[in-house]
């Protein structure tokens, strides 16, 4: 069967007083239908503009779209337009932010947030999308519904805001759900309920999940496969438990052990490792791997020739030349 | 809410009771007196002058003549003018459709230009659309009203000879000519000061929609496929909106009150002019009366911002 989206040589750049800025730079992800992929990366390395370009919902200007495919059922979303988008926009993908607090309007009640989505996308009356948001606000556990999709989002705490969001994504039943770190905002006893709800949702509805995250413990529970960004690449894809069990690439096995482990006990315990350095700025980025200057194993070649995507086991994928066998005696 | 309003009008009376002692004392150590002409009369006997000083209070002491101003007010009497020789109210209110007419008008021609230009300016940041509105207006607001609107006769009344140039009350003409020419006559005030406060406003409106247009929310909207006319209306301006709301309440009190310069430019017999004419002749009594008014407009229409602003932001509660 088709993938239900797949990104192919995806580069989104934008214009600063610097020069342009390279936030994707050639990116390929699959997502197959049901399936939840997490992609993880640290701060800045493009997952969200990634995930935001699939809509379009980045700033244009000085966002642009420089090349790559975008194959949403078939079609391709790069060359619609913004209002051809608003077809496909919470109808067929949803979209949940990060940020619960900001991303509901304040002037607004929640219900008629969500309802103005229904009646968008559906002919429905003003009544039917009122029970529908009710009915939506009771399936993400929000306690007197009936009474509270009457309220503003100032009168909900952020796991409820939160809450609200994905009632949001999910009142026109998308067959894709976007999560831009649903849970980095919430604290920790909330952000476990937020993410099995979102399970939860995923079974009942059968749609896929892509969960953007930088906390590997949020990959770990959820994802049953992962795509490592790194500086605006993909640089390792596998299913989870490869990338646990086997991680290739120096930056994957460099986030794994930066996990705290409460599983050890006091004489094994070591210090969190943590990758030094920090992510290269994307204009005028590095030649070669981007990953060489932090990397404990650079050779010569990493800082001279770009390493591609490159099967090293069945689904498992890696762009780094450690290990390459066609590289030969450079290795 | 109407406890909150009810509160707010007490809480106002001790202020405008100050404010009312403030201009009075103000008034009463100005040098000039109304009955300066009277003295210089000699056909006036000083016995009758004396008989009207004294008729007037004006030489009791200063607290005994503002409890006497203050009982008069509070029984509706706003005293007498002593150049126009009538009662303050029916000045006023002779005086105050011309201000409301052209001042209305000239408020609601910025409103008309400034909110669909900042709104549409600020949709597409530093466009060229953007780029001929933000010169427009930096010109608009550099440009004093006395300056444009010698201008504007220069050009529309003595050259081209379209438009008449003293604005006037008593229009020789019966119906639709009447209409007619009541429009014409106003068309150059209420362009003058119209595009001034046009120009400020729209820079107005646009920051206040680039505050809100990139905001998380908007983009939430945005991906709901609500389509740009709606996300911009609905979530991007009923945000921007209430700061704007808020000013154009707090402006409306110089509604009333005249535009001082322009109604002088243009001859327009309005409250401005009346209290300039007012000054100049020590008329005090309706220099009071009007600086009073203006006090309590201020005054009503911050509690009306600040009503408006709690019933469009539903964060903040009137308590």
């Amino acid at each position: 069967m088709a993938p239900l989206l797949e990104i192919k040589g995806l580069k989104t750049h934008f214009s600063t007083d610097d020069g342009i800025l390279q936030a994707v730079d050639g990116v390929d992800i699959t997502i197959n239908r049901g399936e939840t992929l997490c992609v993880v990366g640290e701060s800045g390395c493009g997952k969200t503009v990634t995930a935001m370009s699939i809509l379009k919902l980045i700033a244009m200007p000085p966002g642009r779209i420089a090349a790559g495919q975008i194959i949403f059922e078939g079609r391709d979303l790069v060359p619609l337009t913004s209002n051809q988008l608003d077809e496909i926009r919470a109808k067929e993908i949803g979209f949940i932010f990060q940020e619960p607090m900001t991303s509901l309007n304040p002037v607004l009640t929640i219900g008629e947030q969500i309802a103005e989505s229904l009646r968008r996308h559906e002919a429905v009356t003003r009544k039917q999308a009122l029970d529908r948001t009710i009915e939506m606000l009771k399936l993400v556990q929000i306690p007197n519904a009936e009474g509270r999709v009457h309220n503003y989002p100032h009168q909900f705490s952020g796991g409820m805001r939160q809450r609200v969001m994905i009632a949001m994504a999910l009142a026109c039943k998308p067959k894709l759900i976007i999560a831009d770190e649903p849970t980095t905002a919430l604290d920790v006893t909330i952000q476990a309920q937020i993410l099995d709800l979102l399970q939860d949702m995923k079974e009942r509805f059968g749609m896929a999940v892509m969960l953007i995250t930088h906390a590997m413990g949020v990959v770990a529970e959820t994802a049953q496969r992962v795509v490592v960004m790194y500086a605006g690449k993909v640089v390792e894809e596998a299913l989870v438990d490869d990338l646990f069990g086997n991680p290739g690439h120096p930056y994957t096995q460099g986030l794994i052990r930066s996990i705290p482990r409460i599983d050890l006990d006091s004489e094994h315990k070591t210090r969190l490792e943590a990758i030094g350095g920090s992510v290269p700025i994307l204009i005028n980025p590095p030649v070669g791997c981007r990953f060489a200057p932090r990397c404990k194993f650079a050779m010569n070649v990493c800082t001279e020739k770009e390493p591609l995507l490159r099967e090293i086991a069945p689904g498992h994928r890696m762009a780094c030349h450690l290990g390459d066998p066609n590289l030969g005696a450079a290795s | 809410m109407s406890q909150y309003v009810l509160r707010r009008l007490l809480i106002a009376i001790p202020s405008l009771l100050g404010i009312s002692i403030v201009l009075f004392v103000v008034l009463a150590l100005a040098p000039g007196d109304p009955f300066s002409e009277l003295a210089t009369n000699p056909n006036v006997p000083p016995e009758v002058q004396a008989a009207l000083r004294a008729k007037f209070g004006l030489d009791d002491p200063i607290h005994l003549r503002y409890l006497h101003w203050l009982n008069a007010m509070l029984h509706g009497d706003w005293g007498f003018s002593f150049v126009s020789r009538m009662n303050v109210d029916t000045l006023i209110l002779q005086r105050l459709p011309a201000t409301l007419y052209v001042i209305g008008s000239a408020q609601i021609l910025a409103l008309l230009i400034a909110i669909p230009v900042g709104v549409y300016a600020a949709t597409k940041p530093y466009s060229l659309f953007d780029q001929i509105a933000n010169t427009l207006a930096f010109v608009g607001f550099s440009l004093p009203t006395f300056f444009t609107g010698i201008l504007f006769i220069l050009i529309f009344s003595v050259t081209l000879d379209w438009l008449p140039f003293v604005y006037t009350t008593d229009i020789k003409a019966t119906g639709i000519h009447w209409v007619l020419e009541m429009i014409r006559q106003a068309i150059m005030p209420v362009a003058v000061l119209g595009l001034f406060q046009a120009a400020s406003m729209t820079r107005f409106v646009r920051s206040a929609m680039l505050d809100v247009i990139r905001l998380d929310y908007v983009t939430t909207a945005r991906a709901k496929g609500l389509g740009q006319a709606k996300v911009i209306v609905k979530h991007v301006m009923r945000n921007a909106m209430i700061p704007v709301v808020t000013l154009i309440a707090l402006q409306m009190p110089a509604v009333f009150g005249g535009a001082i310069v322009t109604e002088q430019i243009f001859r327009i017999p309005g409250i401005g002019s009346l209290l300039i004419s007012s000054i100049l002749s020590n008329d005090t009594p309706v220099v009071m009366a009007v600086t009073f008014v203006f006090a309590c407009l201020v005054v009503l229409f911050n509690l009306i911002a600040d009503v408006l602003y709690g019933w469009l932001d539903p964060r903040i509660s009137l308590r």
